[in-house]
């Protein structure tokens, strides 16, 4: 288990103050001045040697994706971008990083905003998180009159952050579909390329980062880039924040090591399977888009990204939704298509069309009323919609379907052939049609 | 989503009042010049507040003349971002998370109370104070399920939770946001497991004993009642723990969940236990405080509540319980 | 500058320019790609997916076509070209995939659907179809919205491909329409349902690849298949875009652009789209014959001897003859020709009494940098024209030039919505004087530009000092270098509003001689009593009261201004029942061709003239088109080169340039004051009187 001296979110639950003597207490804001001497190369080095892996789902490295903004300006301005619309179902991290330790993520927008010539940071949090964007607004403040960021601050490179927010919006955790909301628009991803380390927001270079990717590099830079890619295994390096929700007996965040077992990690925190270890059915470990994996093959998980990839599933924000025997797969996965038929933004016809279509089919099955050739026909729907859409939600609403496919089949057809047997146990049907 | 479209009934005009102008000024000032269109979700936000918590046609019509843009651009805004509610809400609106994560942990039942308290979806009760949606995952997922009442999320609900603040907000009572158990955030329940070198100033550090096992299987029909509860943390403790006695079920049993911090679940666990009455608990040694609190894997929650001062007070009435504490029990 | 790039597509390698799109590239080789959401004049949205392709060494997943840059392939590890397929199996089964998706909710109507035959849905179904619905839920079903009296909606039926909104926003330039709500509930609308107010909305028609959206006074109408086409010219205004006209049977059903690229790309304004149910009414079917006071149906010789015996009894100087603004070439040609014989010297096109040809030559009216230079303008100055209402195909030229090259415009005239950003200097002459004399800003803009265009609306010159105000514009064309520059750009540009005139002045039908009176002499002189006669040719935009109590002959197609005043009406044939000949704003001849037959006794206008010619003794020396066209080339040898643009040339201002005068203080004003109701054909047209009420009652409302 990791050690309380190697997390990085030391005010997690936040029963300490998140404001900047607190914060500075807890280690923020330390020397800052001195890694931003690092200079622009030197913080992407050291990023990159970490071997952090984007905290937003995808995993893509972040030391990479900030050496792909410009080294020099053309005249436009460059922008760091922070996504905080936490909006992926099971995910609910970088919230307590914002209202509790707001200041890691404040001095990570200073530090990564200069590695990657940006002089202006946008934060766009969801507009759901009132509280929060508050808590951070205030730490921002704090921030500025602390002369930490601003014109001409203590650290040497001017930088104004800004708290952005939406309204309501799942796809705008999608980076070109939050650069488009950013702008005044309606959500709808863009088409890539142009990649927006080219064309961004306001048609300017731009990077868009997680929350937590953010957060943890002050503290990478601090104590160094060793100390991090040390922790996890090779390619999966690091602490991560892990939302363990659903059936375990004491649901929480929690800090751990990456590539730690799944057990151990929901064993340890979480107080294990509601009911006991044998009463595990089936768990989605990183958030709702990535298919579900059954109890068979959870017991020494490592909760990493190249193994769950590798189980066709995948860590995605490593928001661990456990379900016990007594879920109703079908009912749970049709819950998750319903969400994506809702957040769907209309714009490409596969998820427009297919999202409302799967989500349909799979309210039927699960009261058992369908054919069981509907069941492959699902599954052929879903492909055709992953990979045909403009950007990833037609796939992030595809998995979760696949997935239950792939290893519940059995629970959707035993649930057809009791519907087939006796579709109206109680009568109501009948009544339904005559009214 | 259904399709969404602004409401039937319009005010005819919208002006702003002063904090909404003064904040329209402020905000285009976060974007580059010419790009103020940046602005308009923010703007809406707060032409929402305003407006009792609803976008209205007028309000669409100022903010796209505000912004420099043309109406059906907002017109797209307002009904592609869902927290715009194109429709009048109640006082409090309650926007209710049935995503699978709170599906998981009950928000199905929380459905049932708002439809009985409140009545249908995006429909205002009739004293104008009560409105609900349901909502897509708000993103607080390990405290499930929750709801969102106007700016201030209320986690780890139960139905009968839920339903009192329900009635609360509609008293005009102040109701706690945040968690609704004994927790404070996102921690497990019965207190952090980690970060404790943090907490250690703060909090009480559970004092259960170390060489305590496994606490004993409380005994359930229902897997998910049954507990596997973690080897407590180590500490050095002078009581030994030990198993409070209990009784019979009496006739009359205290209503524990007075006490603050118990619930209906934790009422019926310690009802198994056999403790009914608030004397019995009053009554408690460290030894016994110390063995619940590791049976329930409390992490000290028993003490730092202060359950026998509490119970001490409950035993002699509510009217001394106001006396000690200063207010009614919950 | 030409950067190519080799790909490679289905085997077939080919070198196409680097910014051309796969979709551009597969087109190049002749590999068909299918497509809802692409237009080659809107800005990409990839939004269909239909147009998915499989590219060798990208992701596993088939990509965009329309969106994805050839440049931004990358060539195989050993530098092969890329390679792209269009027809392999993961291909197909992609677009299947798309097809089927775009049709689970889209209702099976086609019987009793407008766009049934020409449906871009309908078609690719065909070929990318399953022959089977595996789709067992509900359709969507979608109201249908408002968006204005020309555009119809069956929103059921929409794709959300989003051409007419993208069409709207960044062509129309007016953001009427937009994709409201999201996911499976978006939905096309105008704000609360309101009508369009772009003058070119019935180009979304064409767009709409399905039949969402369809012509509203066309519901119903036809089918596709059962009409005659015909290519032809408009006539609504100066641009003479290129149209196709629809008919069965005797009647016109529609009009639809057709390309080309030099004038109308492929729009045309709603006045040309929907003129047509003016075609029908308000004809004027027969000749009349005034008879104490009343106008009494005639035939052809009582007409003629009406017309003789009235000619004969008077001096040609006390005859006036005005043409009007939609007369083709040939009985413009024919007119004068007949007023030459008959003596008379009181003829003029130029019914809206401009100075336009009387000084210098043809460099002095036309436009002369020709429609598509707007496009390498560098700096416009706009002087007394509202383009958006005077030729809106062109104000769109303007409009996308500035969206896209941001070029700097000045306005010198009344404020309006131009659907772009300009600066606005000046109501009038003072601010021209202004400008000319160098004390504006704009001057020196002007002066900088290598290709400043100046754009001279009839509101600066259809006036008193009209010859005054168009000689300071030479001078400044001069001054800025405008005009006479090495790279013989020539920008000087008259933007007429008449689709007879360049054609008028290019053969002279003007006053001949000192004495002989214009339109504006011929007005006061008929009102005095110093005109017996006054022969319209499709004149119908004068102040008729002016004419007094001369004799007023009206040759024309429509019972209009003219004809109700007229004493003797001779029935003409509207453009599309005749081959005219008609010369654009910028120079272009260009032929219409007959789609249907006049109605009645109308005759094509020519031959009326001859017939006439005849009747009073004057007989014209031509037999058929042919001869009449033969001696007209003679006259004006440019008009025989068909769909050429023969400009003026730039140094040829001079001569006008020093007819700068006093100028009076009074604004410029567009003169076209109802966009809809220009024409005797427009003022017959239902739908255009529905189009201008709607309008004027839109003002008013914003005069509240």
């Amino acid at each position: 288990m990791l050690q309380d001296k190697d997390r990085i979110f030391t005010n997690l639950y936040g029963f300490k103050s998140p404001g900047l003597r607190a914060a500075k207490m807890r280690g923020a804001w330390d020397n800052t001045k001195q890694l931003i001497e690092l200079g622009r190369d030197g913080i992407i080095d050291q990023v990159k040697a970490s071997g952090l892996r984007g905290r937003g789902g995808a995993g893509f490295p972040t030391g990479l994706k900030w050496s792909f903004m410009p080294k020099e300006s053309d005249g436009r301005p460059h922008y760091l971008i922070v996504n905080a619309d936490e909006s992926e179902p099971g995910t609910c991290k970088d919230r307590e990083i914002m209202r509790h330790d707001p200041h890691l993520l404040v001095e990570g927008c200073l530090i990564a905003g200069f590695a990657m010539g940006a002089n202006t940071g946008y934060i766009y949090i969801r507009g759901e998180f009132i509280r929060e964007r508050e808590a951070l607004q205030a730490a921002v403040d704090e921030a500025y009159e602390a002369k930490l960021i601003g014109k001409n601050n203590k650290n040497g490179w001017d930088f104004d952050l800004y708290v952005h927010h939406g309204a309501g919006a799942y796809i705008c955790g999608e980076e070109t579909a939050l650069l488009e909301s950013l702008e005044g628009k309606k959500g709808q991803p863009r088409l890539k390329p142009p990649f927006p380390a080219n064309v961004g927001l306001y048609g300017a270079p731009s990077t868009v980062n997680n929350v937590e990717s953010i957060a943890v590099v002050p503290t990478i830079l601090r104590r160094g880039a060793d100390w991090f890619a040390g922790l996890g295994r090779p390619n999966n390096t690091g602490t991560k924040l892990f939302c363990i929700s659903g059936h375990v007996e004491t649901p929480c965040n929690v800090e751990e090591e990456m590539g730690i077992p799944f057990r151990e990690l929901i064993e340890k925190h979480a107080g294990g399977v509601r009911g006991g270890w044998d009463n595990l059915k089936a768990v989605i470990p990183g958030g709702s888009s990535v298919p579900c994996l059954p109890a068979t093959m959870c017991k020494d998980l490592p909760m990493d990204f190249d193994t769950l990839r590798d189980l066709k599933s995948g860590l995605g924000t490593a928001a661990v939704i456990v379900m016990d025997q007594s879920t109703d797969m079908i009912r749970a996965i049709a819950r998750l298509a319903y969400f994506y038929k809702h957040e769907s933004c209309g714009q490409c016809t596969p998820c427009r069309e297919g999202t409302g279509w799967m989500w349909r089919v799979l309210e039927r099955m699960a009261v058992g009323q369908a054919e069981k050739r509907e069941i492959d026909m699902l599954l052929d729907v879903s492909y055709q919609i992953e990979g045909h859409t403009i950007c990833a939600l037609g796939d992030a609403a595809a998995w979760p379907v696949q997935g239950l496919i792939r290893h519940f089949r059995h629970e959707i057809e035993e649930r057809i052939d009791q519907y087939s047997a006796n579709p109206n146990p109680d009568g109501s049907m009948a009544l339904q049609a005559a009214e | 989503m259904s399709v969404r479209r602004l409401a039937e009934a319009q005010p005819e005009s919208f002006s702003p009042n002063r904090e909404t102008t003064a904040f329209a000024k402020a905000a285009v000032k976060k974007y580059p010049t010419g790009k103020q269109a940046s602005a308009v979700i923010p703007l809406l936000w707060r032409v929402q507040e305003q407006n009792a918590g609803w976008v209205s046609e007028p309000a669409i019509r100022w903010t796209a003349e505000f912004l420099d843009m043309p109406y059906i651009r907002v017109y797209e805004i307002a009904t592609f971002y869902t927290m715009f509610n194109l429709q009048p809400v109640g006082t409090f609106h309650v926007q209710l998370c049935g995503t699978t994560p709170c599906m998981l942990r009950g928000s199905e039942d929380l459905k049932t109370v708002c439809r009985k308290v409140i009545g249908d979806q995006m429909k205002v009760t009739s004293d104008g104070k009560l409105s609900w949606v349901e909502v897509e995952c708000l993103g607080a997922c390990t405290n499930a399920p929750m709801v969102q009442i106007n700016k201030d999320y209320y986690e780890d609900l139960t139905p009968e939770i839920l339903e009192r603040i329900l009635s609360d907000l509609r008293e005009g009572k102040e109701v706690k946001p945040g968690p609704q158990n004994s927790r404070h955030r996102s921690e497990p329940l019965g207190g952090a497991l980690t970060l404790l070198g943090d907490v250690s100033a703060k909090r009480a550090k559970p004092k259960a004993a170390a060489k305590a096992k496994a606490a004993p299987k409380a005994k359930s029909a229902t897997p998910s009642k049954a507990k596997a509860t973690p080897a407590p943390a180590k500490s050095a403790s002078p009581a030994k723990p030990k198993k409070p006695r209990g009784v019979k079920a009496p006739k009359q049993p205290d209503d524990l969940k007075l006490i603050s911090g118990v619930g209906p679940k934790l009422e019926g666990t310690l009802n198994e236990l056999g403790i009914y009455k608030y004397a019995q608990i009053a009554k408690w040694s460290k030894g016994e405080i110390d063995w619940v609190d590791d049976y329930l894997s409390f992490k000290g929650r028993i003490e730092r509540d202060d359950w026998i001062k509490q119970a001490g007070a409950l035993a002699k009435g509510v009217d001394e319980y106001v006396r000690v504490f200063g207010k009614k029990p919950k | 500058m030409s950067d190519m790039r080799t790909v490679k597509i289905d085997g077939v390698e080919l070198e196409v320019p680097a910014h051309y799109t796969i979709l551009q590239a597969c087109e190049e080789a002749g590999a068909e790609v299918p497509r809802f959401c692409y237009h080659e004049r809107l800005s990409i949205a990839g939004n269909c997916r239909m147009c998915l392709v499989e590219v060798k060494g990208g992701p596993p997943k088939p990509q965009a076509s329309c969106a994805l840059g050839v440049g931004d392939l990358r060539p195989g590890p050993e530098g092969q070209p890329p390679e792209i397929f269009t027809k392999t199996p993961m291909v197909k089964k992609a677009r299947e995939g798309v097809m089927e998706f775009l049709l689970i909710n889209h209702p099976l109507d086609c019987p009793i659907c407008d766009q049934g035959g020409e449906c871009d849905l309908q078609d690719q179904a065909m070929a990318y179809g399953i022959d089977k619905n595996r789709f067992a839920e509900n359709k969507r079903a979608v109201e249908d919205k408002y968006i204005g009296p020309l555009v119809k909606t069956i929103m059921t039926r929409c794709i959300h491909c989003t051409r007419c909104v993208r069409f709207s926003t960044e062509v129309g330039g007016v953001e009427d329409l937009g994709l409201a709500g999201r996911g499976e509930d978006a939905e096309i609308t105008t704000y609360l349902e309101n009508a369009m107010t772009s003058e070119l909305q019935g180009n979304v028609i064409d767009l709409c690849p399905v039949g969402a959206l369809t012509s509203r006074p066309y519901a119903f109408q036809a089918r596709p298949w059962e009409l005659r086409k015909t290519e032809s010219i408009d006539v609504m205004d100066a641009l003479g875009s290129a149209i196709r006209v629809d008919a069965r049977d005797r009647e016109v059903m529609r009009i639809m652009p057709r390309l080309n690229e030099e004038v109308n790309e492929e729009w045309i304004s709603d006045k040309t789209r929907f003129i047509w149910d003016g075609l029908r009414t308000q004809r004027l079917d027969r000749p009349y014959v005034r008879k104490n006071g009343k106008l009494e149906p005639a035939t052809w010789d009582e007409a003629f001897a009406a017309i003789a015996e009235k000619i004969k009894a008077t001096t040609p100087d006390r005859i006036g003859a005005i043409a009007g603004d939609l007369c083709a070439a040939e009985e413009l040609y024919a007119f004068k020709d007949l007023m030459s014989a008959l003596g008379v010297t009181n003829v003029d096109c130029r019914q809206d009494g401009t100075p336009l040809g009387e000084k210098g030559n043809r460099a002095g009216y036309l436009f002369n940098p020709g429609i598509a230079g707007i496009n390498e303008a560098d700096a416009i100055l706009i002087v007394g024209s509202n383009p958006r209402l005077e030729a809106p195909v062109l104000n769109a030229r303007i409009r996308q030039h500035w969206r896209n090259n941001a070029v700097q415009i000045g306005l010198i005239g009344e404020v309006a919505d131009l659907t772009y950003d300009y600066e606005h200097l000046g109501a009038g002459p003072e601010s021209l004087t202004e400008l000319v004399e160098g004390k504006s800003k704009f001057h020196a803009l002007l002066a900088k530009a290598e290709r400043p265009l100046i754009l001279i609306g009839q509101g600066a010159i259809a006036r008193g000092d009209g010859l005054s105000v168009l000689g300071h514009l030479a001078k400044l064309a001069a001054d800025v270098g405008a005009t006479g520059g090495d790279s013989g750009w020539n920008g000087f540009a008259v933007l007429h509003t008449a689709a007879a005139r360049v054609a008028g002045l290019d053969l002279c039908v003007l006053p001949g001689g000192e004495d002989a009176l214009g339109t504006r002499g011929m007005l006061s002189a008929a009102g005095k009593g110093e005109l017996d006669v006054v022969y319209l040719l499709g004149a119908d935009e004068l102040r008729m009261k002016s004419l007094g109590e001369a004799f007023v002959i009206y040759q024309g197609s429509h019972g209009d201004a003219g004809a109700h005043r007229a004493d003797v009406i001779l029935p003409g044939a509207a453009y599309t029942e005749k081959s005219g000949t008609y010369v654009n704003t910028e120079g272009r001849a260009q032929m219409t061709t007959r789609a249907v037959f006049p109605p009645g006794d109308a005759r094509e206008d020519w031959t009326i003239l001859r017939a006439l010619s005849d009747a009073l003794g004057h007989t014209l020396s031509y037999n058929s088109v042919d001869q009449l066209r033969a001696a007209m080339y003679e006259a004006a040898p440019h008009l025989a080169a068909i769909d050429q643009r023969e400009a003026g040339a730039a140094g040829d201002l001079e001569e006008l340039a020093n007819a700068a005068g006093r100028m009076n203080s009074s604004a410029f004003s567009s003169t076209i004051s109802d966009f809809y109701l220009t024409n005797p054909i427009a003022r017959a047209s239902a739908v255009m009187a529905e189009c201008s009420a709607l309008r004027r009652g839109r003002k008013l409302d914003a005069a509240e």
